[in-house]
């Protein structure tokens, strides 16, 4: 018998989901349903009486104060009428972690009977509404059909069916096919392999006289994919380039050629750059699955963002939910406890007209709205606090949006291990295997379509943060009683990716019937590569397994053993005894074929903006209200930026606390003394545009000036590079690539910022359905991480008192390209913000003026110059400001208005207390440094120019509201 | 001395370390045990002075906030936590675990008075995280809050903190018996509205406790304004109101039991 009980708001107060729908239905401009109800249902399968189900309603599902419940056969009529009705329910086997849950504790409290259970919802409309409507309000905000089904009227419930337990292993007459049978096979089973990748795989199985099984050609295509291998950043490129900003090389370094052959460019520039730097504190980069470097004798940090791109287009918040669990994982499989969560996202236009949103493609807003939900959901649910990052818009991201997850941890020095022996068991730990994500790492390859959406449905999942909550706590108590010898993620690739990984110098056999199911059905291939979430794996000497046993027991983690390491070198993967798979090492991870790509980087030239004059205060007050620049309280408070009790500095600070900081200081429960982390962000694609060259420069420089502004020591500064970018075979993205990649190299020597991990999402190209390829912007993010040595000396950048001097640190030149004012006058310009590598001399002294409590409110300067900083720390401190410009366009012989809006690197503005001022001005003698005004306590900003003339009157209260996206 | 204090982690806690770390500060011994672990044997809550149900999102609150920790607390240690407070040691719940004792009938108490009150969605509907001003009720029995007049600020970082108690007769005798310890203020001292109620709480309720003012729980989380380090304000000079003034209060009170 299948029940449904359905849980309704009794309550007399309001129903704040209720309302928030009506809001964005009202968006959609459906202004005829007038109220809506929301109901709760759980669909029960089993062998239940009417009165058992009662008890389980009353004991879990309603709340008695607030909510009341009615039980009904499933599939019969409700009271509603079913022509006001939407019904939505998952798919079967999509993750369901509340009937998971209500199961488990059904039959803890004795229900035995209670066989399966399924969630959904129902909303019940008011008002002139028809079919019509209610499609449209289902697939706009209710249901994705990527992951749910809904109904008008009322559902059936969504079992998973019972299927056979499958040992269907097949094997692909690969060695007789032609090369156009290749080809389509390739795009058939959705591997994604160039002709070249089939044909070397088609000798090695000639050599072997046999034919692969799909379980090897899937765990082929896997460590193949760009995904996994990223081939375009260690290929062979030649390359070519015309124009642009030239080269800023370290003296001893000889001069690049316009044309050159680039040995991988992870080799030749990110890497070369960390090696050449040799920080002693860089503990691991590029080895691990994220970068570790030195906090202080004890502790270790580590850092890694990844991105989660196509997931995210499709099904926006099971996308970033998953996006958030991964990169987690990465740092658990680092061997530490991750103790805070970054995100950057970009997105199409938020008012986007429906016309203008391409076709399969989610609108913006939903796309944003689901993505901030994943991430709310599942940083909040592991108890790490969301503390930094970064929105913007623009039209090139509409049908690609970007989401860069990122995560920081912390473990004991030295406790990590990373070399399994032979004869370690292969122990699989957490969440159990399904459908879920086959493909995933082929997929992440392919340029999304129209009908992606349709095709790859089973690449997206929903995370459940809790199974990695208790995994997490499982294997850091393993970790610190020495249990295992190596331990692993299940990212992209899943188990093939994992165990093959690990096992890439010792071997390791792997039996595929041993592996927990969600369902059974499931073949061979499926088992080994799906990419089901919240797994690890981990290499344990026999003797430690029933401890390790005992652990995960003690916190609810699922364990299994699914093979051994070997010392032979092979892959052999088992079902049921039988081989299914079995290759060489080498051959698995080396045997892709090398070739040479083509690049090519000529500059562009784009319109210049016109130099207006006059009263800037509305063009001021328009870049406030920009959506990339206005307040994103409304998202940052979503995340819980407290939990762990680390957050020093906070994301918003300020006497209302709604300043938007520039980096944010953590000093981790666990360490002793007052050393603390500070993280930051540098992202400027629109550079990017003009050259990627500058763009890199520009990133760094930010990313740098966020932590030094806060009181990070910026010559203790690690970054991460993670670049979104086309199609690499085409000639100009690779072009591109490159230019942008040199810049990261020639910066980081600048700067002493070594790299210490980075990532790569290449492909994010839309092709619309009249076969147009369209690239995102050239997305370079720039994490920066820094040691602040006291962080009692921390600063914000509210202004804190009248009365106070304010002085800009670094030299302004007239480069408005790229710039929020170019692109606000509709045209992008070409003077793109240069290189500057004396930025750091300027970023160590107002350092050492930081750690001598000279500096009250310190401010970096990026989009819209000058003149948003100085807003910004005005609305921040809600204090008035009176600036007069001279000095600057005296000395710089600038126009004012582009003194106000120029976007140069490596620029402060710094609040000091009078009695200071002479201390500050001594220690930053010999460094560009303008004292330019006053805080005042009138309540306005106010900014003059050469003679004396108003170019910015306001008062603080009207920044607050166009910040805060008031007019 | 220094009490002991139990930490109950349940699969899903988060704020069990920083909770630890608070009690430490405040002159207690804590030690963090898994439900699991204490179900092995229940009576080991008699060997601690205090037990705290920290914040978190215990099974990840599928089916309600808190509602499966209080099924645990009912179906598994309702003897031996009824023993617990009935000697009159305090119990403190932090955001899940105020959601848990709460829905498990021990806030406000007795629990065979049935389900009194709940904590619902925010009036938002959304998650928030930010920090709140609390006022400590003078005439309350509270044994965490004795003594303190000066109002505590702390953070709130959750989706269902709304407290709506059952009925009108409900609030009448909550606030006749002192059982609101701490209510919701603005920063200058009057009424809260929103942001400074965060969740549209009835009455601004913030925390209420038994009758015998030895169980307390609250939303806020006085766990994470330990230092003064962590309060957002403190580049601009501002001190006080630290939330350890509660673990210390209650810490005392365990001691001198």
């Amino acid at each position: 018998m299948d029940y449904c009980v359905e849980v309704f708001w009794k309550a007399d107060l309001p129903d704040g989901r209720a309302s928030d729908l009506l809001a964005q239905i009202a968006q959609l401009g459906l202004d005829g349903i007038t109220g809506i109800r929301v109901c709760s249902l759980f669909f029960l399968r089993g062998d239940l009486s009417v009165s058992e189900v009662e008890e389980l309603a009353q004991a879990l599902l309603a709340d008695p104060v607030v909510e009341g419940y009615r039980i009904r056969p499933a599939g019969a009529s409700g009271e509603d009428d079913p022509a006001l009705v939407v019904e939505v329910g998952y798919h079967p086997g999509v993750t369901d972690a509340v009937a998971e849950n209500l199961l488990r504790r059904a039959r803890l409290l004795g229900l035995q009977a209670l066989e399966a259970a399924a969630t959904g919802s129902r909303y019940t409309f008011e008002g002139r509404v028809g079919p019509d409507e209610l499609h449209t309000v289902a697939r706009q905000l209710l249901a994705n059909e990527v992951i749910q089904h809904y109904t008008l009227g009322h559902l059936r419930p969504a079992f998973v069916p019972y299927a056979r337990p499958s040992d269907e292993v097949a094997t692909i007459p690969l060695r007789n096919a032609s090369d156009a049978e290749l080809a389509r096979l390739s795009v058939e089973r959705v591997l994604f392999l160039s002709l070249p990748e089939m044909q070397a795989i088609r000798m090695y199985f000639v050599r072997l006289g046999r034919d692969p099984t799909d379980v090897e050609l899937e765990t082929l295509a896997q460590t193949w994919s760009e995904h996994c291998q990223h081939k375009t950043f260690k290929t062979t490129i030649r390359y070519r380039s015309r124009g642009g900003v030239p080269r800023v090389l370290p003296a001893d370094l000889p001069p690049a050629p316009p044309e050159e052959r680039i040995d991988g460019l992870l080799r030749s520039y990110i890497r070369a750059a960390t090696e050449r730097l040799a920080r002693p504190w860089v503990r691991s980069a590029f080895v691990d699955n994220a970068g570790i470097i030195a906090f202080d004798e004890k502790w270790e940090v580590s850092f890694k963002v990844e991105t989660h791109n196509h997931p995210s287009a499709l099904e926006p918040f099971g996308g970033a939910n998953t996006g958030i669990g991964g990169v987690i994982r990465d740092i658990i499989g680092v061997s530490a406890r991750p103790i805070a969560a970054t995100d950057v996202l970009c997105f199409g236009p938020p008012d986007l007209p429906a016309s203008e949103v391409p076709a399969g493609t989610l609108h913006p807003r939903r796309i944003a709205r689901g993505v901030i939900a994943g991430i709310e959901d599942y940083g909040n649910k592991m108890g790490i606090p969301t503390v930094s990052g970064a929105i913007l818009y623009d039209p090139g991201y509409t049908a690609n949006p970007l989401v860069y997850c990122g995560c920081l941890g912390i473990a004991p020095a030295g406790r990590h291990r990373r070399s399994p022996r032979p004869g370690d068991l292969c122990v699989a730990l957490g969440g159990r295997t399904g459908r879920d994500g086959l493909h995933g790492a082929t997929f992440s390859s392919a340029e999304l379509t129209h009908e992606t959406g349709q095709t790859v449905g089973s690449v997206v999942q929903i995370g459940d943060p809790i199974t990695e909550k208790a995994l997490l706590e499982a294997v850091l108590r393993a970790r610190d009683e020495g249990l295992y010898s190596a331990i692993t993620d299940c990212g992209a690739g899943g188990f093939a990716s994992a165990a093959g990984e690990m096992g890439r110098e010792v071997g390791v056999e792997v039996e595929l019937g041993d592996v927990p199911l969600k369902y059974p059905g499931l073949r061979p291939w499926e088992i080994w590569l799906s990419e089901a979430q919240e797994r690890m794996v981990l290499a344990v000497p026999p003797e430690h397994l029933a401890r390790l046993a005992e652990i995960c027991r003690a916190f609810d983690v699922e364990w299994t053993v699914i093979g051994r390491f070997t010392g032979d070198r092979r892959l052999r993967v088992r079902y049921r005894g039988a081989l299914v798979a079995d290759l060489d090492m080498d051959f698995l991870h080396d045997g892709w074929p090398r070739r040479t790509m083509e690049a090519e980087w000529i500059a562009p030239t784009f319109p210049e903006p016109d130099v207006v004059t006059g009263d800037l205060t509305p063009l001021l007050l328009a870049m406030l209200s920009h959506p990339d620049v206005a307040s994103k309280e409304d998202v940052i408070r979503r995340y819980d930026h407290e939990v762990q009790g680390a957050t020093v500095i906070k994301p918003l600070v300020g006497s209302a606390a709604d300043g938007p900081s520039d980096g944010v200081v953590l000093r981790p429960l666990e360490v002793e003394g007052w050393q603390g982390l500070a993280l930051g962000v540098g992202i400027c694609p629109h550079y990017g545009r003009i050259d990627p060259y500058a763009m890199a420069w520009a990133a760094i420089d930010e990313a740098l000036r966020n932590v030094t502004a806060v009181g990070a020591d910026p010559e203790r500064v690690a970054l991460l590079d993670n670049f979104c970018w086309g199609n690499p075979s085409l000639p100009d993205r690779l072009g591109a690539l490159v230019r942008a990649v040199q810049g990261c190299h020639d910066a980081a020597l600048a700067y002493g910022a070594p790299f210490i991990s980075g990532k790569d999402s290449l492909n994010n190209e839309y092709v619309d359905p009249e076969g147009q390829k369209r690239s995102i912007p050239p997305t370079l993010l720039i994490s920066s991480l820094g040691i602040v040595p006291d962080i009692r000396d921390a600063v914000t950048m509210d202004l804190k008192a009248p009365g106070n001097f304010i002085y800009l640190l670094g030299e302004t030149y007239p480069e408005l390209g790229g710039s929020l004012y170019a692109r606000l006058q509709g045209a992008l310009g070409n003077r793109v913000p240069l290189p500057r590598p004396g930025s750091l001399t300027t970023m160590r002294t107002l350092h050492r003026a930081i750690r001598a409590r000279l500096v009250r409110a310190c401010h970096d300067l990026s989009e819209g110059g000058l003149g948003v900083a100085a807003a910004e720390m005005a609305l921040a401190g809600r204090l008035g400001m009176e600036l007069d410009l001279l000095p600057l366009l005296v000395r710089r012989d600038l126009p004012a208005t582009i003194a106000l809006f120029s976007e140069s690197s490596g620029r402060f503005l710094v609040e000091v207390a009078p009695e200071a001022a002479a201390r500050f001005e001594a220690e930053m003698a010999g460094c560009p440094c303008y004292r330019l005004g006053k805080t005042a306590a009138h309540g306005r900003l106010r900014i003059s120019g050469r003679e004396g003339e108003a170019l910015v009157d306001v008062a603080v209260s009207d920044l607050v509201r166009a910040w805060h996206g008031g007019a | 001395m220094r009490p002991p204090v139990l930490i109950l982690h349940a699969t899903g806690t988060n704020r069990d370390r920083e909770t630890a770390w608070a009690v430490e500060q405040a002159g207690g011994t804590p030690t963090i045990l898994h439900v699991n672990e204490l179900r092995e044997r229940p009576a080991r809550l008699h060997e601690f002075a205090m037990f705290i149900l920290p914040g978190g999102f215990s099974y990840g609150d599928a089916l309600g906030a808190g509602r499966l920790l209080a099924s645990d607390l009912r179906w598994l240690f309702q003897e031996e936590l009824a023993r617990f407070i009935e000697a009159g040691r305090p119990v403190l719940g932090i955001c899940n675990g105020f959601q848990a004792l709460v829905k498990s009938g021990w806030l406000p108490g007795p629990p065979e008075d049935g389900i009194q009150a709940t904590l619902t969605r925010n009036a938002s509907n959304r998650f928030e995280c930010r920090w709140v001003w609390l006022q400590p009720n003078p005439e309350s029995p509270c044994v965490f809050t004795r003594g303190l007049e000066e109002p505590i600020t702390c953070p709130v970082a959750h989706g269902e903190g709304r407290f709506v108690p059952r009925d009108e007769a409900t609030l009448a005798r909550l606030q006749a018996r002192g059982q609101i310890a701490l209510t919701y203020i603005a920063p200058s001292g009057g009424p809260a509205v929103y942001p400074w109620n965060p969740n549209g709480s009835v009455a601004d309720v913030a925390g209420i406790c038994n009758a015998r003012g030895n169980v307390l729980g609250l939303m806020p989380h006085p766990e994470d304004h330990v230092l003064l380090w962590q309060r957002p304000d403190w580049t601009r000079g501002a001190r006080g109101g630290l939330g350890l003034a509660l673990f210390v209060q209650g810490i005392r009170y365990a001691a001198d039991l």
